[in-house]
């Protein structure tokens, strides 16, 4: 029996140090010290030994099996670390194949520059007002300090409509009436908002010029507003906008509802000042007009201009678009090629 | 406006240091937008902190480009058509030049010239355009024989030295423009000039001259004014009595001015003047009509001259004992026949020009055909007026006419300026013309504007633009635009000049005067400052927070956005709409415009699909798949109001294949339907935290009956979605049979059920149990109807009910569909076990069968 036992184990242990996968050390281990492999079976057998003989085989038979059982996990350990090897080697992908992509959705363009304006002033306390895009000509007009048929007004090309008085705006300055009569309590509370929206010039449709564009205008009023702080918030919005290091320019100019009025520069984003075709060889960028709010305007929402004042400002978010990703045709924005859009 | 510094030299010292770009600079920082600058014969320079376009233009060489003086012209030896100038070009021997100018024809053989002829003169190597190319190009002159004769020099045309296409001869330079220089003088010197192209705001009006610019230039530079003379020679007999002025609308016609110049002789005017017009972008006529364009340039007020015999032969026709000229508005019908033989039925603001024999001129826009100069006159009525700003800008527009005068009246030109255009032309005239002067003006001037005068506190200035100006430093500035300024301690006493009609009374004059204190003053010299007002009562823009919640979750879903023109045609709109049938559109039912721009945008839109479904057009010539949303207004006019509602719609379009294939794994087939876009819209419900959306079929005019659903959300409609009817989709030439998905929805409606704040529930503690549930019914029954007949049977415990499956086909029978169910049971307290489910699953069936005669399927 002893021998035989001998014989098994010697045997059992060169069939472990043979094996080189799992499934032949599953079957090894079913042989030999599982619930019905050879050594365990002779285990079970050392009662109908003699009883003399029984306590040496009993701790013989014992002992085997707990060598074979650590030489099982050696051997276990060392096969899984072999084959984890094997599929290393075997499993490897040409990782330089597309990836499949997540098809997701993108923000049109001018959404996201609005988003990004949105963003910028709110941060200094101005909110969004909205208004409506058919206007009277008495808003988008007369009430900013534009009479009928006066010159100033060949600084818009305007589309009207069949119904007198009422017109496309051209700019979204009505909406500076609009929210201070609304929110000015009378010309007693200070307003800070922007007025973004779409508007609407009677121009050819080149690459330059469109008939519909987004504007956003800024309106802040209160009692002790200055050029100083006009001219120290819009040059925080442009290093904003236009990064950090650009320089700021404030240029005279005239909108009939904004004085003392001017244009705003900054350094051109693409020659950094030097001169190039964007900037028309300039060196500036011109991002929009500003000015301290007209006291026929502040009248005209309800505030007295001896006491109350404010400034104005307008951008253009499509502009601002443009620049920034050296887009050079405007129409690309409301033919909506997914060539275009996919881009952003 | 082409301004030229030169000319403006003559009214400001502008310092010979002071480069072009530098000057063009400082105007544009203080509103005088200089857009281009054009140099004539003198080289750009490049100045630190300055960037200007590069200029390829030609520059004169100081050493090859002279003044040169034509002392004789001689015969060429072997040619008809040419001649020898001999000219000092200060060079130590005269230089010979042969050339076939005409204009020296008459000189030849004369011997030596007195006066000598003064012109540009060009030596070997110097490079000029090319005056015998048609088009622009320049060249190097070469030595070369001409018939014989050794040629080393040139004499030049205007073309030759870019100042015009003028080639008919060589340039003979007057008196006047070479007043100072001696023979050999770099050509730059003499006529070098650098223009400065200024655009103008319609507050600058005052500016529209050359005059108006240097006034911006002394106040800017701190420089004094010079004012050319207004002194006039008047040697003829008085011109009062011998014409009248009758001016019925005052409102319209502040001032009319006249003068008389008898006896001139029409001829060219002399170099200076037809250089300056030309370099202005002006054509020379004769001395009388480049006068009046001459003195408009320089002093801004436009004139007008008659022929006066003709005024007198009218007045004499009429029976009148001399002319009366009458500003009045036209007779209903009038005509009127203009300078520019446009004929004219007038409207009732046209204001005339006109005598007792009928009309003469459109006032203040351009003259008529009958009484202008002619190459014959000889006695000229000299006009210089004023009108009202509005109205000649209303006739220009009405009468579809543009000019000079009209445009500067247009902008605003002062009355007071009216004497001054007219003393300065009649001046003008009689030394060129070589007439006598009339003793006298005529003036009548019915609405003389008030002195303006305003009084500005410091304290003002202050708390306008937040900087402390002293009172001194104010009225240093506002006095170089010849304001006129009076200090009291801290309030300064402004009196407006008679050049300015845009300095208001009260808070608006002194909102006036601090523009014009800042700007030339300098925008660049103001210090930034954070505000520190009060911060307003900050608000929440819900609508706008809502809309752009709702892009990011279409966004989300995988569509792109898009923004369409709103602008359209009741047209394009009507192919929504199949063939034979109609939209019923109520009267008025679009924002039309008046003067569209282009026959594809001639209205506002009413709807999103048309805008969507060119989208879609465009893009499924480079793309199979279109997946896409567009959020804005439509404008809806409503009776008895003036404007439109503009309600805010969203729009989606789904096209194409439903999935993408990668390298390895194939698209399983199936294109966007029905499912895909209502998928979209319930992803978007979802995402706002929006219950009780519910689908209904309904019938759209442009869907495909039976795949088209109305939403509606808490009981408001909240608009459409379904397939394209294959009749529009072919009016829009989209794809043969390719099902186009398409929704309009009511934005208002969408957001106003959004829910910010909606209520979360704790996460279940208890095991669920969950059954499958296969039901067969009537193909009619809308699943709606059993998941509700569930969900009510289920009650409380009946969690989620998921359809996973919809079947048919043996052995559901004919006329039926089997719908499969997920259910979901779990009790909030306790683990529930099988009996009191299936007591709830046998109830669920027992309702469906009653109700909707539902049977289970095994
Ligand atoms: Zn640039």
């Amino acid at each position: 029996m002893l021998d035989r036992l001998e014989e098994l184990y010697r045997q059992a242990a060169d069939d472990l140090a043979r094996i080189t996968s799992s499934e032949a050390l599953r079957e090894w281990e079913l042989g030999t010290i599982g619930r019905k492999g050879e050594i365990t079976l002779m285990l079970r057998q050392t009662g109908q030994l003699p009883p003399e003989e029984r306590a040496a085989f009993g701790k013989r038979a014992n002992e085997i099996k707990n060598l074979l059982t650590q030489a099982h996990l050696e051997r276990e350990e060392l096969i899984r670390e072999q084959e984890l090897a094997r599929s290393m080697e075997e499993g490897q992908v040409d990782v330089t194949l597309p990836g499949r992509v997540t098809p997701v959705g993108r923000l049109h363009p001018a959404t996201r520059t609005l988003r990004e304006i949105y963003d910028i002033w709110a941060e200094m306390g101005f909110q969004v007002y909205r208004s409506r895009d058919v206007e009277t000509d008495e808003m988008n007009f007369e009430l900013l300090n534009i009479p009928p048929h006066h010159p100033a007004r060949d600084m818009w090309d305007t589309f009207y409509t069949t119904t007198p008085g009422v017109i496309l705006r051209t700019h979204t300055s009505p909406g500076q009436v609009h929210a201070m009569r609304e929110y000015g309590a009378g010309g007693t509370k200070p307003i800070r908002v922007i007025l973004p929206g779409m508007c609407y010039r009677y121009e050819q449709i080149t690459a330059r010029s469109e008939v519909q564009f987004n504007q956003v205008e800024g309106l802040a009023i209160g009692p002790r507003i200055r050029m100083t702080d006009l001219k120290g918030t819009l040059t925080e919005f442009a290093r904003r906008m236009f990064g950090a290091d650009r320089q700021v320019r404030f240029r005279a100019s005239h909108f009939p509802f904004t004085e003392p009025s001017a244009e705003v520069d900054v350094t051109c984003i693409l020659c950094q000042g030097q001169g190039c075709g964007v900037c028309k060889h300039s060196g500036w960028l011109e991002i929009g007009g500003c000015g301290m709010v007209h006291p026929a305007v502040l009248r005209n929402g309800g505030y007295d201009p001896a006491v109350w004042s404010g400034f104005a400002f307008g951008i253009g978010p499509e502009r601002i678009t443009m620049l920034k990703h050296g887009i050079e045709d405007i129409r690309y924005f409301w033919s909506n090629d997914l060539r275009f859009l996919n881009q952003f | 406006m082409l301004v030229s510094i030169r000319w403006l030299k003559e009214y400001v010292d502008i310092p010979a240091d002071l480069p072009a770009e530098a000057l063009a600079e400082r105007l544009t920082l203080a509103g005088l937008e200089v857009g281009k600058i054009r140099y004539i014969g003198v080289p750009q320079q490049n100045v630190p902190g300055i960037t200007v376009p590069p200029s390829d233009h030609l520059v004169w060489d100081r050493q090859k480009l002279l003044l040169g003086k034509i002392v004789e012209v001689k015969a060429h030896p072997d040619a008809d058509r040419l001649v020898i100038a001999v000219v000092d070009y200060g060079g130590e021997a005269l230089e010979e030049c042969v050339t076939g100018a005409p204009n020296l024809f008459a000189y030849t053989g004369a011997g030596p010239l007195a006066p000598p002829l003064w012109t540009p003169f060009a030596m070997e190597g110097a490079e000029v355009w090319d005056g015998h190319s048609e088009k622009p190009a320049r060249m190097i002159l070469k030595g070369r024989k001409l018939r014989g004769v050794y040629n080393r020099a040139m004499v030049c045309s205007e073309k030759e030295l870019g100042l015009s296409d003028d080639h008919e001869g060589i340039m003979l330079l007057d008196e006047r423009t070479v007043a100072g220089y001696a023979p050999g003088t770099p050509l730059q010197d003499v006529l070098g000039d650098v223009l400065l192209d200024i655009d103008l705001t319609p507050n600058l009006a005052r500016a529209w001259s050359i005059i108006g610019v240097a006034r911006e230039v002394a106040a800017l530079l701190g420089l004094p004014m010079h004012y050319p003379p207004t002194d006039v020679r008047m040697d003829g007999p008085a011109i009062a009595g011998r014409v009248d002025i009758d001016i019925r609308r005052p409102e319209l016609n502040p001032r009319f001015t006249l003068a008389l110049i008898e006896g001139i002789t029409i001829a060219p005017s002399p170099l200076w003047m037809q250089l300056r017009l030309k370099l202005a972008g002006m054509r020379p006529i004769n001395n009388i009509v480049d006068v009046t364009n001459y003195v408009m340039l320089e002093t801004g007020q436009p004139l007008h001259a008659f022929d006066w015999d003709i005024l007198c032969r009218r007045a004499a026709q009429s029976g009148a004992a001399h002319p009366t000229i009458i500003t009045r508005l036209p007779d209903a019908g009038e005509e009127l026949t203009l300078l520019d033989d446009s004929h004219h039925v007038l409207d009732a603001h046209n204001l005339l020009v006109a005598d007792t024999a009928g009309s003469l001129s459109l006032a203040g826009v351009m003259g008529g055909l009958e009484s202008e100069v002619q190459p014959d006159s000889r006695n000229i009525l000299l006009e210089a007026a004023n009108w009202n700003f509005i109205n000649v800008r209303r006739t220009m527009q009405s009468r579809k006419l543009s000019s000079e005068a009209g445009l500067r009246f247009s902008r605003g030109v002062h009355p007071g300026q009216a004497e001054f255009g007219l003393r300065r032309a009649a001046e003008l005239m009689r030394v060129l013309s070589g007439g006598i002067v009339a003793r006298g003006i005529v003036d009548s001037y019915p609405l003389r504007p008030e002195t303006v005068r305003v009084d500005l506190p410091v304290a003002e200035v202050r708390r306008i633009t937040g900087m402390d100006l002293t009172p001194a430093e104010i009225a240093a500035i506002l006095r170089g635009l010849q304001f006129e300024v009076d200090v009291t301690g801290d309030l300064l006493h402004v009196t407006v000049p008679d050049h300015r009609l845009d300095i208001g009374t009260g808070v608006i004059g002194q909102a006036d005067l601090i523009e014009e204190i800042t700007r030339i003053y300098g925008y660049d010299r103001i210090p930034t400052t954070v505000m520190d007002d009060l911060l307003p009562p900050q608000r929440d823009n819900p609508a706008l927070r809502s809309e752009e919640w709702a892009r990011d979750l279409l966004v989300a879903a995988g569509l792109n956005e898009i923004v369409c023109y709103r602008l359209t045609t009741p047209e394009r709109e009507a192919l929504l709409a199949p063939p034979g049938e109609s939209v019923d559109l109520p009267e008025n039912a679009y924002v039309t415009l008046a003067n569209p721009i282009s026959q594809d945008k001639t209205v506002m839109r009413r709807t999103l699909l048309a805008g969507l479904l060119d989208t879609a057009v465009a893009n499924l010539r480079q793309t199979d798949r279109v997946r896409f949303f567009e959020i804005g207004s439509v404008y809806l006019p409503t009776p008895g109001d003036l404007l439109p509602q503009e309600p805010r719609r969203l729009g989606i379009l789904l096209a194409g294949p439903r999935e993408m294939a990668w390298w390895d794994l194939p698209a399983r087939d199936g294109r966007f339907d029905f499912f895909d876009l209502k998928g979209v819209v319930e992803t978007l419900l979802a995402g706002l935290h929006i219950e009780k959306a519910v689908y209904e079929p309904a019938r759209h005019v442009s869907l495909f009956p039976g795949r088209t659903a109305a939403l509606t959300i808490r009981k408001r409609p909240a608009g459409v979605l379904g397939e394209l009817h294959p009749k529009v989709a072919a009016a829009f030439d989209l794809p043969d049979g390719l099902p186009i998905l398409i929704a309009e929805l009511d934005l208002e409606v969408i957001l106003g059920a959004a829910r910010a704040a909606h209520r979360v529930s704790p996460v279940p503690t208890q095991p669920a149990v969950y059954q499958d549930l296969a039901l067969i019914v009537p193909e009619e029954t809308p699943a709606a109807s059993v998941d509700a007949v569930i969900r009510e049977a289920g009650g409380d415990l009946l969690e989620d009910v998921r359809l996973f499956d919809v079947y048919r086909g043996a052995p559901v029978p004919t006329g039926h569909k089997s719908l499969a169910y997920a259910l979901t049971f779990r009790a909030p307290d306790q683990t529930l076990t099988d009996k009191p489910v299936n007591k709830l699953r046998e109830r669920i069936i027992k309702a469906v069968g009653q109700k909707l005669g539902a049977t289970l399927r095994d």
